[in-house]
This record gives C-alpha cells, sequence and structure tokens, in this order.
C-alpha cells in the first residue's frame, strides 16, 4: 500500500516515535477493517475502537503541522498522507452506512438478539438505524399505506426486509493456519488455508473468520 | 387489465434517472384500483362462506393477487424516489435545488428532513468534539491541488490556511482538492484534468 510508506516517514520526522510506531499498526489494521468492510457482503462488527484511536491521530497532526513552515515541502507530504487516512476513514464509515440503509430491517433484527458486548454496530450507528426506518415507515405510510384498503395498511416487515447474499464469492488471504474449512455445495470437501495464500471462495463459508480476523479479504 | 397502472409507476422510475413531479394522480388511480378489488373480494369471500360457492375462489385469489403486486408497486415507486433523494444529499448537501423541490410531495420533503437531521447527528458523533464530515473525501486522493475552471461567479473564498481568493466567472486556479471538491459537484468549478 502507499500509505505504509508515508508513515514510516512520519516515524523518522517526528520526534515521539514510539507513539508514531503504534499509529502505524493502528493505521494498518484500519486498512484491513476498511477492506473488509468493503468487500464482505454484510456489515462487520465496528471497529470504533480503531476510528476514533485515527481521528485523534488526525488531530494530532493537523496541531503539529500547523507548527511547520509553509514553505516547507514536509507539509506537502503530511498533507497528502492526512488526506488519504482521511479518505479511508470515511471511506470506511460511509460503506458502513450504506450497509445500514440497505438492509436496515435485517441489520436491526439481528442486532436485537446480540448482547451490548457482541454488538456489531456502534451506538450512534444503531440509531441512525432506527431512524432511518421510522422514516421510511412515515414516508410509506402518509403517501400510500394509509389510503389502501383494509389489511393492506399494514408495514409488512417480512416482506419488505432486504436481506445481504452472503452466496457471493470473495478473494481473501489467509493470516494464520486455518485448517478444515467445509467447501459450501460440496458433500464433505474440506481445504486447509495456509499464511498468506489466496483464494476465492464463498462468503458463507469463511464469515466468521473474516470477523476472528483469521482471514482478509482483498 | 389489473396491475398495469402500477406497473406503469415502475417503468417511469425506469424511463427517467432524475426525479419527477410526483405522479400523484396515478398513485391515486392505483389506490382507487385497488379499493374495487378488495370490495369485490370482500362481496365473493362473503359469498364463498354463506353459500359454500367454491366457484369463486380462484377469481378470489387472482384479484388477491393483483392488490398484492399494486402495493408492491406503490411502494417500489415510493422507495426508489426516496433512494434518489438520498443521493442527492450526499452529491449536493442539505440543500436541495428550487427545480427538484418543486418536484416532491410534503411527505417526501419532510423525509428529506429527517434524514439530513439523523445523518447530521451520525457525523457530530464521530470523533472527539467537533464531529467529522463524511460527505468530503468522496474519491481517492492523488494530488493536494486540482486545476479548476470558475464557470459561475461565486464571489469570495476563504481557504482553510486564511488565505481569501475571488471566484469570478472564467478564471482559472490552482486550489486544494478538499476545498473544491463541494464546489465542483455544485457546479460552481469545473475540474480541468491535466
Amino acid at each position: 500500500m502507499e500509505n505504509n510508506g508515508d508513515v514510516q516517514m512520519t516515524a523518522e520526522n517526528d520526534d515521539q516515535e514510539e507513539e508514531e510506531v503504534t499509529a502505524q499498526s493502528v493505521l494498518l489494521a484500519i486498512e484491513e477493517a476498511w477492506l473488509n468492510e468493503k468487500f464482505a457482503p454484510e456489515i462487520l462488527p465496528h471497529r470504533s475502537d480503531l476510528v476514533d484511536c485515527m481521528l485523534q491521530q488526525i488531530m494530532h497532526m493537523e496541531e503539529n503541522m500547523k507548527r511547520l513552515d509553509k514553505e516547507d515541502l514536509r507539509l506537502m507530504i503530511h498533507r497528502m498522507e492526512l488526506d488519504r487516512i482521511k479518505y479511508v476513514i470515511t471511506n470506511y464509515l460511509r460503506a458502513r452506512l450504506e450497509k445500514i440503509e440497505k438492509y436496515t430491517i435485517h441489520i436491526l433484527s439481528q442486532e436485537a438478539t446480540r448482547s451490548s458486548e457482541e454488538c456489531y454496530l456502534t451506538v450512534a450507528e444503531l440509531q441512525f438505524a432506527k431512524e432511518f426506518l421510522t422514516n421510511i415507515e412515515m414516508l410509506f405510510k402518509t403517501i400510500a399505506l394509509q389510503h389502501m384498503p383494509g389489511n393492506f395498511q399494514t408495514f409488512e416487515v417480512d416482506t419488505l426486509t432486504v436481506k445481504p447474499n452472503l452466496q457471493t464469492y470473495v478473494f481473501l488471504r489467509a493470516n494464520d493456519r486455518i485448517n478444515g474449512i467445509i467447501v459450501p455445495g460440496s458433500m464433505d470437501e474440506e481445504i486447509d488455508l495456509e499464511p498468506g495464500s489466496q483464494h476465492i471462495i464463498q462468503y458463507s463459508a469463511v464469515a466468521d473468520l473474516v470477523k476472528s480476523g483469521a482471514v482478509k479479504l482483498i | 387489465m389489473y396491475g398495469r397502472k402500477g406497473f406503469k409507476l415502475i417503468s417511469e422510475l425506469d424511463l427517467y434517472s432524475d426525479i419527477l413531479p410526483f405522479n400523484e394522480a396515478l398513485i391515486k388511480e392505483v389506490l382507487q384500483e385497488m379499493q374495487s378489488l378488495y370490495d369485490a373480494n370482500v362481496a365473493n369471500s362473503n359469498a364463498i362462506r354463506n353459500d359454500n360457492n367454491m366457484a369463486l375462489l380462484p377469481s378470489v385469489q387472482l384479484r388477491h393477487i393483483a392488490l398484492k403486486r399494486n402495493k408492491r408497486c406503490i411502494l417500489a415507486y415510493i422507495y426508489n424516489r426516496m433512494r434518489k433523494l438520498k443521493e442527492l444529499r450526499w452529491e449536493l448537501g442539505s440543500i436541495l435545488p428550487p427545480e427538484i423541490n418543486t418536484n416532491l410531495i410534503n411527505a417526501e420533503v419532510q423525509w428529506f428532513q429527517s434524514y439530513n437531521k439523523s445523518l447530521a447527528k451520525y457525523m457530530r458523533s464521530l470523533g472527539e468534539d467537533h464531529g467529522f464530515n463524511l460527505t468530503t473525501n468522496m474519491v481517492p486522493p492523488k494530488t493536494l491541488y486540482v486545476e479548476v475552471k470558475c464557470v459561475e461567479d461565486f464571489g469570495k473564498l476563504e481557504l482553510d490556511d486564511g488565505q481569501v481568493i475571488l471566484l469570478k466567472k472564467n478564471t482559472y486556479h490552482l486550489l486544494p482538492r478538499s476545498v473544491c471538491e463541494p464546489l465542483i459537484r455544485q457546479g460552481i468549478l469545473e475540474h480541468k484534468s491535466t
């Protein structure tokens, strides 16, 4: 990734090297989370820890940049790097919002079965999803549903639910060694993944591995 | 034939990518069709129950399917208009241009405002104190500065570093990408690719 080079540069430029090294690992983690979210058909557990950390880091860097001379070449490089990081974060959060808007009912009903520790959505995302659903219901009711005859007035949650297609195929790279993934659609065919190896496989077979971080989508 | 008017609604969505005036007349006709189908079904199912007249059953089922289809068409019409409206929010910001506003009905305007509110609330919740704007940085950044042509008189524009520039029609500028992005989407600036 192009970004990595830039971050290393910061590490060299900055006095607080220790802090910068962790910033780099956070950036790498958020890039992985971003790509996973981008390629997975369903919404993944949120990583607001990474987002918050990175946003704080951005603020920090913006402060540092103010101290630099305007003609300084490093300023341009820092700015470019910041823009890239911001793009990754906004794109990551936007991808999540898009999924929330598309699969609102499905996500909300799944979320209701999870305890507060294993929630996939952040508090703010959950609220956004709930409001989004209320607004759609309101829109449907005021324009059409209330004018329909008898039992056709109901907002039928079941028929209006859109579900993500978990049977879609994804590209992935294994982070760890994984044994015995059962290939969907076969009788009992099992495959093993070597660390660093790349595969194309049905998402449903590896959904749990994506969430646990044993593989990453590419 | 049943369901033909509902189909017209859908093909209207398909034919035009812009948001057209809300087709209230057609919606009303579909709703009327639904009402008459429903009334006929109520009458028939009473007849089935009272006289055990099973010959009526197939027509009841047919009307029921037509009713369901009509409902689906109407909701799809509303839902897809909403989707286009949502895209506009990301493209143009929280204020809609008048030519689009006139094509909306009250309930849609209200939906748009609620959506704005939810989205703003969500974006404010990000980060430490002042929130994080998700509607910028829409495309991967390639360069810091972009060459733009001003196509409309805009007036003064203050940059992040406090510098103020004057955007006049038919002038060319080299500006930070982040500043230009919203203005390009609003059609005030034009991106000159080099």
